[in-house]
């Protein structure tokens, strides 16, 4: 058998080699995982990917979630129909990726716009999923920028829901694991690009090394502003590390017109905090206070009971038995002092 | 005919004469006490896992990474109720009394075991009254938030950014815990005598004389058994 390495894919739209090939996606090009801080160094650094969406290309026509179920076989529910186009409603842990539409009245052209963006994991240089993490090796990070989820070390605590900054995980309701857009990292280990590029009809989905595809967005930009959109650009947000998906946008100014698109996403504070240094300053206070307390037990003299206090005890006892033996009702009164 | 307690619970009695025990917790209270005392080990133990990577071992003892994600919240509602049971034992020999700011005030005198200059105290002395009021509030602040983070039942309780500050004052909150039962397991250790009274129920006279004398007293000045109770 033939056990070449594959190439690395270069375009979703070439056409897949057809003798097999041997993945080339390695445990070894891992550059970062959750809850593990020393990893190999990487023998060899792959090409960063991205896959970029021209939101003024896509027409809603959701072939791209249609291959994604196709590829991936999961089985999205059927859903009730409630007025609006999003199907399912929302991302699931059998959807990974969504179009969503939003109506927005231009109050400079008075135009209505159809806005519609393909939904799903951004696929971040700086992973809020993978920083929150608490299970080894569940969420991965490939030198090409690829963050995946290995649903056999995740237990399904939640925790990436918290970390990610697009709201983008959700835990399988039976098999208590987290799911999410991969990227088609089995399809890109093999020189393909993803299933929804691949499907997309008009290419608003395209797929390649990240260079190439900010140079490819630099050019449908440029066109876009010929075409009146002063204020089109590139969605590369780099408070996360720039990520590896990337949107073309009409309003690049206002991201947050895209379905709620973060205008400026960063893993928040208070996950950091909780990440960071919390961590460590709580197990070394909890360390030190048990390794104290048993130095401090074992050398420190101890409370010990003296006998000149059983003595009095006996008396004290001795004492109150005879008054009440005396006085029984006076005796059950609380004296000495006692308010 | 009833005799007010004023420092002593239900239950607390001279027990033998010569020489002198006296009981300090009915069996149906101790049974309720280390019920606690094993859930909590097992949350410290099961949380710990998953607070640091380094602890993450843990999962081991509990049979894997999703078990013990899945019998902690369990092992925590456990825990709330076991100790709901305790507090409303304990909580009213626990409020705090005038004599307990000078006890705080010669914490040295007790560090260094010598109690003789000390106020004379109930039950419970102002570390023990820490103790309870602190873990009290924490564990009823780690079951509020750990219900607001319990992914497999109440995904969607809250959301995200309450979710984010939930999770890390659950987890500060349970190194606090942490820390104050380092505190209580410490000093029940150091004084010497204290843990029979959870073990067999009872202390001896020269103990509750020398740490809880008006405790001491009070039950010295009743009738050994009390019909109204
Ligand atoms: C003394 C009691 C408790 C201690 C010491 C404790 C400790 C912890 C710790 C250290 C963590 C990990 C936090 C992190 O990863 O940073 C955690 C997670 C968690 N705790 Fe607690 N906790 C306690 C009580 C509770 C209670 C009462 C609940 C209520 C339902 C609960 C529910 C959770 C949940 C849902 C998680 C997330 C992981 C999971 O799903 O298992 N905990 N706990
Ligand atoms: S649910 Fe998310 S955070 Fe928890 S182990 Fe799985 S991937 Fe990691
Ligand atoms: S978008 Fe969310 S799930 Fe995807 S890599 Fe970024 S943080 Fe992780
Ligand atoms: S890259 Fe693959 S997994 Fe991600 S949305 Fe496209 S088809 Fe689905």
């Amino acid at each position: 058998m033939t056990t070449e390495r594959a190439p690395q894919p270069t375009t979703a739209a070439a056409n897949p080699p057809i003798q097999p090939m041997a993945s080339n996606l390695l445990p070894s090009d891992v550059v970062r995982a959750s809850a593990m801080r020393d990893l190999p160094a990487p023998e060899r650094q792959l090409t960063k990917v991205a896959k970029l969406i021209d939101v003024s290309r896509c027409i809603g026509c959701k072939a791209c979630q249609s291959a994604c179920i196709e590829w991936n076989d999961t089985h999205p529910d059927v859903e009730e129909n409630v007025g609006v186009y999003e199907n399912p409603h929302d991302l699931t842990p059998e959807m990974f990726t969504l179009m969503r539409f939003t109506e927005y009245a231009n109050p400079e052209t008075h135009e209505l716009e159809w806005l519609i963006r393909k939904d799903g994991c951004m696929h971040c240089e700086d992973p809020g999923c993978l920083t929150a993490c608490p299970a080894p090796g569940a969420i991965v990070q490939y030198s090409n920028g690829i963050v995946d989820f290995i649903s056999d070390n995740c237990i399904g605590c939640g925790y990436c829901v918290a970390g990610c900054p697009f709201d983008i995980p959700r835990i399988h309701k039976t098999a208590h694991v987290s799911k999410k857009c991969t990227l088609c990292s089995d399809r890109v280990a093999v020189g393909q690009g993803p299933a929804c590029a691949k499907a997309c009809p008009t290419q608003a989905i395209v797929f390649g090394t990240k260079d190439e595809m900010i140079a490819h967005a630099e050019m449908r930009i440029e066109d876009l502003k010929e075409r009146g959109y002063e204020k089109a650009g590139l969605y590369d947000p780099q408070g996360v590390g720039g990520t590896h998906v990337m949107y073309v946008l009409h309003h690049a100014d206002k991201p947050s017109l895209y379905a709620d698109l973060p205008d400026d996403p960063k893993i928040s504070a208070v996950v950091k905090g909780w990440k960071g240094a919390a961590k460590d300053v709580g197990l070394a206070a909890m360390g030190i206070a048990a390794v104290g307390a048993m130095a401090h037990g074992a050398l420190a003299r101890a409370n010990e009971v003296s006998a000149h206090d059983d003595a009095e005890a006996q008396e004290m006892v001795a004492h109150a038995a005879e008054r009440l033996a005396v006085e029984p009702q006076e005796a059950a009164r609380p004296q000495e002092g006692a308010p | 005919m009833t005799e007010e307690r004023q420092y002593s619970a239900p239950g607390d009695e001279i027990e033998t004469r010569k020489p002198v025990t006296v009981s300090r917790y009915r069996g149906i209270t101790r049974l309720n006490h280390w019920v606690t005392a094993f859930t909590m080990i097992g949350l410290i133990l099961s949380g710990m896992a998953l607070f640091h990577p380094s602890l993450y071992f843990l999962t081991g003892l509990f049979g894997g990474g999703p078990t013990t994600r899945w019998l902690h919240p369990l092992m925590g509602i456990l825990l709330f109720f076991s100790f709901l049971l305790l507090f409303l034992q304990m909580w009213r020999l626990n409020l705090p009394k005038r004599e307990d700011a000078e006890w705080l005030a010669n914490i040295k005198e007790v560090v260094k075991g010598e109690e003789e200059n000390l106020p004379e105290l109930g039950k419970y002395n102002a570390g023990q009254k820490f103790v309870f009021w602190g873990m009290s509030g924490l564990i009823l602040v780690m079951i509020v938030t750990g219900v607001m983070i319990w992914e497999q039942y109440f995904p969607g309780l809250v959301s995200i950014p309450v979710r984010r500050v939930a999770v890390a004052v659950h987890a500060l909150s349970a190194v606090a815990a942490v820390l104050i039962f380092i505190v209580h397991v410490y000093a029940a250790i150091w004084t010497r005598g204290t843990i029979r009274a959870m073990t067999r129920g009872t202390v001896t006279g020269g103990w509750a004389y020398r740490h809880h004398r008006k405790w001491l007293r009070e039950l010295a000045g009743r009738r050994k058994t009390d019909p109204a109770e």
